[in-house]
């Protein structure tokens, strides 16, 4: 039986917590990296350190192909019970790599016994270098790079480890090119040149390169998943960029202390999931109170409270919309890929501080933990203009002016003296009980006035197809990639995309475009339709359909491409 | 010819700011007590940040000219270490009550003791909730009867000046607000001490707590004093002072310079001095990180 490696090849590794898949893709999805490939790769795991099932899908392509797919070409089980697990997503076509299992079709099994093979080098810990070699001998990528690669990867190890692991790669790449040989497996696929520069990251350090680019120098936060990358990031290399980091012992306290270093001039910025947003809502109401910036990204996971700890969802606009008791103004932002976490986490800290609001930055576990190319140009660190002013004496925090906002300084700057509260306040700060005078004038502010703004400032949706189309299909956040390759793979000129990368508020000419389209369909990752129950409510019309997966699953190219196709 | 700033700060605010408290009410004391520290310690207004909770003594920033942040029910703490964190040139105090800084806030005193950032954090301990009309306290003593406890308290009260110390807080001192002239002192030890700093102070609540009065305080205190060779920096020794209750020590019970503050543990001031307001966005550092990548 002859196979062929098409170009847009899925590669999936799936077995225990612990059993290596974290390092095979690692070696992998780096290697082909840098031989050119596109590689796009999301994991899926259960909330355990050791045990359980998971998986890594590793997508390869000559083209840039940033979503989940759902079909297997390859499947590499480092545990025998793997195939159960993900036997759903098997094709005629699988090629089945690891612990024979009779069931599957055995003419397209090439059988290797990583652990064995490792542990006549010395361990099995080199299993892993023994699978990625034979994947890597299987699609014909010639071995020199690749060992190369493991060099350089386990340099601190030493030269005995570094040895070892090249053997275990070049036993496996032996059997693999092997394999492809004697079963006739042919592999075509062109490569980029300029793939091999690019950055190979994952969402959650776009957020957090998009936070060093927006010019934050202080973070609080408190773990938990899948928000904790981003803590871990800042605290990686927050003293060689200047942020202040620290791991607050509650929500409360995080989100309170970043407030704290935000009045006195700071940037800065909370991570968290659901459940510690939660916990933070009375900080933010005081947020916008005090008038004191502030972003809080949040890593979505499904709920309610600890729910599906490591499993991905949209759950949480509702809560963001809503969260904070009292009538104030914010804006919510929900980036799509990389490039756009990357602009738009910086713009929220900008939005924040230009506009003294709570800002957020809304993504999700499947978001976080996907792995991407992308060009490094994309990606650039401008200085940013700090909104604060030198005082003088008669210095007032909360002027009234034109615009609505007040001219705002920290403590130390200037002669004046700055002074914020969070019960009501006069203009300089101070406690007021003033109901028809002070109160009126800062909901004014802070309400009225700055929603004509923050609309006016909203940015535009992205639009993939032409915006006069028939169809709207309307995703939000992490959907983005493969919303428009489900929409791509349904080719009808009349079936565009629209993809909100801020979903709150909107400005008027989005409003409009949504209220004029003859036929609206939302896709997000949750029960009810958060989404689309807040754009009945701002665009004043019905969506007409809604694709909702709350399962704590993704949703896959084909599955989307399927469900889009019943609605049109 | 005296410059505006070698004048000594009055800290007065204008006339026309209404005052919340009752007559006769123990914050007054504590009021006029922590302006003259501050006057003592030639400290101007621009200089210094006062932040509080909710509560009756949380309201203090509102009547002295500072700068403040007067933010929510319990959480003056990290919004202090976080104004320190970012700007250590400020001197910040906390000024709030008991039911802010041990009740509702009673996690983050634990936290920011261990945390240890240069603050000073005074709470008017008048055993009592003031604003909200006189339920118990964490400080309320046994058996005291209020509107929501009808049979009297149960709980144990909270003993600040031992949790204090059991987590090694550099300065852990008891004031009474009836003895202006030792407080000041205390007071102005606790601003200069570097590290976290807890002054708790008796205080009088003159309308729901008709037990805890100020005569009912000078009985049931004595000042540590130098009667004896007591080693403040001793912490063992300190411990047994802070649990004697049946009269309370009053003084500076532990003070110790063993530990590093936060603001240096952080290691972004060693080199800088800067607050980070007056910080320019390093982007070369930032872009050479990105271009590390690969
Ligand atoms: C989250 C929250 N819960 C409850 C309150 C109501 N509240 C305001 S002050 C206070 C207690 C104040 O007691 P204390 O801190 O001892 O201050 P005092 O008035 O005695 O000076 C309470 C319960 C609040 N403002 N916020
Ligand atoms: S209620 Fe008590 S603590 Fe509050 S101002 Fe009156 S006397 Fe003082
Ligand atoms: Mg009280």
């Amino acid at each position: 039986m002859s196979q062929h490696i098409k170009d847009d090849f899925s590669i999936v590794i799936a077995g225990q917590a612990g059993q290596g898949i974290q390092s095979v893709s690692h070696i992998l999805t780096h290697v082909l990296k840098l031989e050119g490939y596109h590689v796009f790769a999301t994991k899926e795991y259960m909330s355990r350190v050791r045990g359980g099932m998971n998986s890594t899908t590793i997508r390869v392509s000559s083209k840039k192909r940033d979503a989940y797919q759902s079909k297997v070409d390859l499947f590499v089980p480092l545990d025998p019970n793997a195939y159960e697990h993900s036997k759903k997503r098997f094709t005629d076509e699988t090629m089945f790599l690891g612990f024979k299992k009779e069931d599957f079709c055995s003419d397209c099994i090439m059988e290797v016994d990583f652990i064995n093979i490792a542990q006549a080098i010395g361990n099995r810990v080199f299993a892993n270098a023994v699978a990625a070699g034979a994947i890597l001998g299987l699609m014909g990528v010639a071995i020199e790079q690749p060992k190369e690669y493991l060099r350089q990867f386990f340099v601190k190890k030493g030269e005995d480890i570094i040895k070892k692991n090249q053997e275990a790669l070049e036993k496996g790449h032996k059997m693999g090119e092997h394999f492809a040989f004697s079963h006739d497996v042919t592999c075509s696929f062109e490569t980029d040149e300029d793939v091999k520069d690019d950055l190979f990251i994952s969402g959650i350090d776009a957020v957090g390169f998009g936070a060093l680019a927006g010019g934050v120098d202080f973070c609080s936060s408190y773990p938990m998943s899948p928000s904790t990358g981003l803590l871990t990031f800042l605290a990686q290399h927050g003293r060689e960029c200047g942020v202040v980091v620290e791991q607050a012992t509650d929500e409360i306290g995080a989100i309170n202390m970043t407030l704290g270093a935000s009045y006195a001039g700071a940037r800065g910025i909370v991570t968290t999931a659901g459940g510690g947003f939660a916990l933070m809502c009375e900080a933010l109401s005081l947020s916008a109170m005090t008038e004191t910036p502030i972003t809080i990204h949040i890593a979505q996971r499904p709920g309610p409270a600890t729910g599906l700890p490591t499993k991905t969802a949209q759950e949480d606009l509702d809560l963001v919309l809503h969260a904070g008791h009292g009538e104030f103004m914010r804006a919510i932002y929900a980036p799509g890929t990389p490039v756009e976490a990357y602009e738009i986490t910086a713009h929220a800290l900008d939005t924040a501080d230009k506009y003294q609001i709570p800002t957020f930055v809304l993504i999700d576990q499947y978001f976080v933990d996907a792995l991407y190319t992308i060009d490094k140009e994309e990606f650039k660190i401008l200085p940013h203009k700090k909104h604060i002013v030198e005082s003088d004496r008669e210095y007032k925090r909360y002027a009234l002016t034109d615009d609505g906002l007040s001219p705002r300084s920290v403590p130390g700057y200037g002669e004046g003296l700055v002074c914020v509260d969070s019960d009501e306040h006069d203009e300089y700060g101070r406690i007021t009980e003033d109901v028809d005078g002070f109160r009126m004038q800062m909901m004014e502010k802070r309400l009225f006035k700055r929603k004509e703004l923050l609309e006016k400032d909203a940015l535009d949706p992205e639009i993939v197809g032409k915006k006069s189309a028939n169809t709207l299909v309307v995703c939000w956040g992490s959907n983005r990639n493969v919303v428009d390759e489900a929409v791509e793979n349904i080719d009808d000129k009349e079936v565009s995309v629209v993809h909100f990368v801020q979903v709150f508020p909107m400005n008027k000419k989005t409003k409009k475009m949504i209220k004029d389209t003859k036929k609206v369909v939302v896709v997000e990752n949750n029960a009810t339709g958060q989404f689309a129950n807040l754009l009945q409510k701002e665009c004043d019309r019905k969506i007409d359909k809604r694709i909702l997966k709350w399962n704590g699953e993704l949703y896959s190219v084909e599955e989307l491409t399927e469900k889009i196709k019943d609605v049109l | 010819m005296v410059t505006a700033s070698q004048q000594k700060e009055d800290f007065n605010v204008p006339p026309e700011v209404d005052n919340q408290w009752c007559p006769g009410c123990g914050n007054f004391p504590i009021l006029q007590t922590l302006k003259k520290s501050l006057q003592d310690l030639d400290l101007r207004s621009q200089e210094i940040t006062l932040v509080s909770g909710i509560g009756q003594a949380a309201k203090l920033p509102q009547y002295l000219k500072t700068n403040y942040f007067n933010g929510l029910h319990g959480r003056a703490l990290p919004v202090a270490t976080g104004i320190k964190a970012a700007n250590p040139e400020q001197t910040v105090i906390v000024t709030s009550g008991d039911g802010d800084v041990y009740g509702e806030g009673g996690n983050h005193l634990i936290h920011t003791i261990r945390r240890n950032p240069n603050i000073t954090v005074i709470v008017h301990d008048n055993m009592i909730y003031g604003l909200t009309k006189g339920q118990a306290a964490p400080t309320t003593q046994e058996g005291m009867v209020t509107p929501t406890q009808p049979e009297g308290v149960i709980d144990e009260p909270i003993n600040p000046v031992a949790l204090a110390i059991s987590l090694d807080a550099p300065f852990v001192a008891r004031a009474n607000a009836g003895d202006p002239k030792e407080t000041q002192e205390i007071l102005k030890e606790a601003i200069n001490h570097s590290g976290f700093s807890l002054v708790d102070i008796f205080q009088p609540c003159v309308v729901f707590n008709k037990v805890n009065t100020y005569q009912w305080f000078k009985e049931h205190t004595y000042y540590i004093g130098d009667e004896y060779d007591y080693d403040v920096s001793n912490r063992a020794e300190a411990f047994a002072k802070a649990v004697e209750e049946d009269k309370f020590p009053l003084g500076v019970i532990y003070a110790h310079d063993r530990r590093k503050t936060f603001e240096d543990a952080i290691g972004m001031y060693a080199v800088d001095k800067r607050p980070l307001y007056k910080r320019e966005m390093n982007c070369s550092v930032r872009s050479a990180l990105l271009a590390s990548q690969k």
